[in-house]
Parts: C-alpha cells; structure tokens; sequence
C-alpha cells in the first residue's frame, strides 16, 4: 500500500485525465464523425456520407497544397539534414565566447514564426532590403517579386523556415556529437587522418541515427507548415491561392461565412494520414533511444 | 524525445582510412588547433552571425527610424539617422498593442499554471502510485503524442464553441493548459527519483501529499524549469490557434494583433518593424536569463517534433 485511499491516484490525475479526454480524444474522435457531415461554422451538420472524401478529389487547391509539401521536404530535408550538422561542428570547440555564438545561432527558434515572416517579409519586399542590394549591384533592373510570385513565394517561406529551423537541429547534433567518443578523433588524428577523412570516417557514423531522427523530425514539420506561407502571403495564400499548405486550408474552411467545418475535418484527417508514417517511425527511434 | 545515443560504429574505417592518409606535419597536440584554424573558425562564426542577427537588427534598426527617413532606399542603411521611439507610440495608436501583450501575458499564465499544477500532479501518480488502470492511462497519453495539433484544430474550435468559450481568452488558454507530453516528462522525472527515499518517507508515516511536496518536488526542479519556459515560448509564440478561435480585434493575442497589423496597414513598414519588436524582445530576455534551460530542454526533449 502506497496510499490509503483507492481515489488518491485518480484525484492525482484527474485534472489531466479530463483534458486528455476532453481536449485530445474526443476530438480526435469527433475530427472522424465530422468528416461524414456538411457541419458549418454556423449550422448544419447533416450526414452527408462520403461527400466529403469525395470532394478532396477534384479539389485543386488541394492538390497544390500537396505539391507545396513535397516541394517544402524535397528542398527542406537535404538543406536542414546537413547545414545544422556543419554548424554544430563550428560550435562543438569550447572557445572563448562559444556560449554567445551558440546562443544567437538558436534565437530564431525561439522567436515566433509570426515575427520571422514578418522580418523576413520586409526583408523581401519589392522595395526591401535583399532587392535594394540586388538593383544596387547591378544584378537585376527590376525588383524580384520574391513574395508575389507562385514558386518564388514558396521558396521565399522554404528559405525562412531553414533560417529558423538551423539553431535548433543544431543543438540536436550538438548533443550527438559529445557522444562521439573523442579517443576515435584522436586515434584517427594519430593516424593521420585529415579533418575530411575524420569527418566522413569518424564524425559522420557517429551521428548517421540522429541524421535519421532529423529527417523524420523534417518532414512532418514540413506537412504543418501554416505560419510562415499565411504571413508571408498576408493570409492569401499567394497569386490565385495556389500557395496554400494543407493546414492553410484547414484554417480557411475552419472560419467565416465560406466555412465547411465537415471539409475541414475531412482535410485533417487527410493530414493526419500523411504524417502518421514519420510521426510512427519518430516513436520507434524514441523508443529505441529510451 | 529528440536525444538518441550514437553508436560507436565506424572505429575501423577511421583506422584504415588512417593508414593511407599523409602524417600531418607539426608537433601540436590533437586538441590544440594552430591559431591560423582558430581564426578562421572564427571568422566564419561571425559570418554565421550575421546571417543569423542580421534580419533582426535590420528590423529593430527600421523601427527606430524616424517618418523623414526613406526606409526604401536602395542604399541599405543600418544605422536609424536620427534614432526615435516614436513608431512604438504609434503602434499603440493603430493597434491596441498593450492589450494585446496583455492578453498574450494572460494566456501565458494560465497555461503555466495549468500545466505546473496538472502535470505535476499526474505525472506524480503515474510515476509513484500503483492504480488499477495506470498502463491504459500511459497508454492513452503516448497515443496522443501521434496527432499533430493542426488535426484535431477544428473539431477543438467545435468544442470550444459549444463550452461557450469561442472568441475568448479563455478559450484560447483553455486546451494548451495541460499538454499530454509535460504529463510524460513529470512522469519520466518523478520516476528518476531514487525510490529509497519514498519508502523511507512512508516508514515515517507520511501520506502521499507529504511525500510529493517535500520528496517529489525538490527532485523534479529542473524539469519543471523546463516546462515552465517552453510553455511560455509556446503559447506566447501560438498563431494558429488564436487565429481560429478570436473574432473581436481587442481580444488578439500579440502574434493575431500583428498579423492583423500588417493586413491592414501594410503601408508603413516602420510600425510593423515596431510591432515586431515589441513580440519579440520579451522573448529574447526571457531567453537571456533562463538559456541553460533552454537547451536542457531541447536535450531532454521538451518539444514536441
């Protein structure tokens, strides 16, 4: 016996027990019988049966969408896989004054991505920053419409979440590599062995698992891109709408007189499907790990 | 969640690739980098630098620029001519800003609370008091951890509305306020406390309050730190789901309040500069004076991938 009354541990937990049923499974739940309803923002909520699915077929918006996230991974993945790695490496060595380094490469990790793309959107701009360089140089008459054009805008918001995203895959490498053990460089260096070769023979087998938990870690975060592309587009969704993510559209069928809470249900669910594969391989590393 | 061991694979190949490759020339120790290699680290730590800063201080510099001068020049200067806080007044006249920290503040703490008292108490249970049920419970929590936020968004808006909470702070505030991974990371720091020290508390006849006030909690400190900061990262920085829920402009949280700002007055660059700063800066000296936390946290995992 480790408490007298049987209610104690029920006491305990209750609170959290609450929100998890309340705030995480029903509506996990009820994501799943909305998805069969023409549910509004303001009425509705008949059965409409798999309307709904069906209209997630012909949905174009939807499938440039989806186009956007594989764009997003295909160029996120390699950049955030391999820039943060060689970031950790210039920060491993304790010099002097490594501590602030380290701390202002992680700040915009921190920062709210509302703020980033707003940094970011100024920076970008007709008449910002990057293109008054650009025309000042000499390198482009005409201002590069960086948050206007279809595919530009796209990788206008690939490129701030790299910026964003760097600090923190950085302190994740950090941490894998002060567990490379340091008598494998010096045996390597004894040897002879160059920084390359002890990169690619030393360092490079040493953090291959955390590699993979990264990319896993990218790509779901690259299904449930939203603030950056709304910001960036002023909540457009770029020219024609066509820059929208999955969770974008989410947002938009969730609100106002356009609403159809029963489409965007069924859009989750979409959504979940999709991440449910790296989301579930991310488990089995923790697992392993633990 | 994000720490994983690395193996110790790839010893041989470092040897063998070792023998064919040229001694290096010089006496200097393994851990002693010549000064030339110093420099050039670095020289590239502050290239970094100013990639990194760069676009904050080109934000903050554009804020402390005064109406008479052109911020769209072509000629790209740092410093403001003549610096001026006059675009943070006029911020506050456009948008009602000091609400919205205000209420960014509120749902802040009621979500500290939330998750310090709920998680606290939960993960204390399920780490030290043996229930019928603990493992389906765990398991129920674990489950969770699968859903991205954005799937349940909706059906969490539907709910909210029918509680009657929609287009309030509380409503805002209301499912953040225990969030199922801190429950499993009290759990996981509670269990890590030597159990010794409960049974030897239990033999002195103390109930299970005694035993988590003052057993419990003295070792779960840095944990807690932990989840008190990323909890105020998290719902001070939110933008989706105060998006959803709030209607009323003066009921924005800062991130719906600057977004608004730059929808509707996107003219002048120079408020919106100001607007920014004014989110970000609390952030920055937050993160100033707790940063150890902050990468403990990330170590141990405080973040949800």
């Amino acid at each position: 016996m480790t408490h007298r009354r049987w209610f104690t541990p029920w006491l305990l937990a209750g609170p959290a027990i609450v929100w998890l049923a309340v705030f995480n499974l029903w509506p996990a739940v009820n994501t799943v019988i909305l998805s069969f309803t023409n549910a509004k923002p303001l009425g509705g909520g008949q059965f409409t049966g798999l309307e709904n699915y069906g209209r997630l077929l012909d949905d174009e918006q939807l499938a440039d969408a989806l186009l956007n996230s594989i764009v997003f991974m295909l160029v996120c993945l390699p950049l955030l896989t391999v820039l943060p790695l060689l970031l950790a490496l210039l920060v491993q060595r304790r010099i002097p004054g490594i501590t602030f380094f380290r701390t202002a490469f992680y700040t915009p990790v921190i920062a709210s991505a509302v703020v980033v793309a707003l940094i970011w959107g100024w920076v970008l701009d007709d008449r910002g920053l990057v293109n008054g360089v650009l025309q000042q140089s000499g390198l482009t008459d005409s201002p590069v419409s960086f948050l206007t054009g279809r595919w530009l805008l796209l990788f206008s918001a690939i490129a701030l979440t790299v910026w964003k995203g760097l600090g923190y895959y950085m302190v994740i490498y950090l941490s894998a590599l002060a567990n490379v053990p340091p008598e494998l460089h010096e045996a390597a260096a004894v040897d002879g062995a160059g920084p390359v070769s002890r990169f690619r023979h030393v360092t490079l087998p040493g953090v291959r698992p955390t590699m993979v938990l990264i990319s896993a870690l990218i790509s779901v975060s690259s299904l449930r891109v939203f603030s950056e592309l709304y910001v960036l587009s002023h909540g457009q969704g770029g020219p024609g709408g066509r820059d929208m993510s999955v969770v974008m559209l989410i947002q938009m069928y969730s609100r106002g007189f356009n609403g159809h809470l029963g489409y965007a249900s069924a859009l989750s669910l979409l959504l979940f499907v999709v991440t449910l594969g790296p989301m579930l391989f991310l488990m089995r590393l923790n697992r392993k790990a633990a | 969640m994000t720490t994983v061991r690395t193996k110790t694979a790839g010893a041989a190949g470092a040897t063998e690739a070792a023998m064919t490759a040229k001694p290096r020339p010089g006496s200097r120790g393994f851990n002693t980098p010549s000064p030339g290699r110093t420099a050039v680290r670095y020289l590239l730590l502050l290239l970094v630098l100013l990639l990194v800063i760069g676009p904050f201080l080109w934000q903050l510099s554009t804020s402390l620029k005064g109406p008479a001068e052109d911020v769209y020049t072509s000629t790209p200067a740092f410093l403001p001519d003549q610096p001026t806080f006059g675009n943070y007044a006029k911020v506050a006249d456009t948008i009602p800003v000091w609400t919205y920290a205000l209420n960014s503040v509120i749902v802040a703490a009621v979500c500290i609370t939330g998750n310090v008292v709920g998680c606290t108490l939960a993960g204390y249970a399920l780490a030290r008091l043996r229930f019928r049920g603990t493992r389906l419970v765990l398991g129920l929590f674990l489950t969770t951890l699968v859903l991205p936020g954005e799937v349940t968004i909706v059906s969490q808006y539907v709910l909210v509305r029918s509680l009657g909470l929609a287009d309030t702070l509380a409503g805002v505030a209301l499912p953040g306020s225990i969030a199922m991974l801190n429950v499993l990371l009290m759990r996981t720091a509670f269990a890590a406390v030597p159990a010794e020290l409960d049974q030897a508390a239990l033999v002195d006849g103390a109930n299970v309050w005694q035993r988590l006030w003052h057993i419990g909690l003295p070792n779960v400190r840095g944990m807690l730190s932990v989840i008190v900061i990323f909890t105020f990262i998290g719902a001070w920085d939110d933008f989706l789901w105060p998006l959803i829920v709030l209607n009323d402009p003066q009921k924005y949280t800062l991130t719906v309040g600057l977004q608004y700002l730059n929808g509707t007055f996107s003219a002048n660059p120079r408020l919106i500069a100001a607007g920014t700063m004014i989110a970000f800066l609390p952030i920055v000296v937050v993160f100033g004076v707790c940063q150890r936390f902050f990468f403990q946290g990330v170590e141990e995992g405080a973040v949800k991938g």
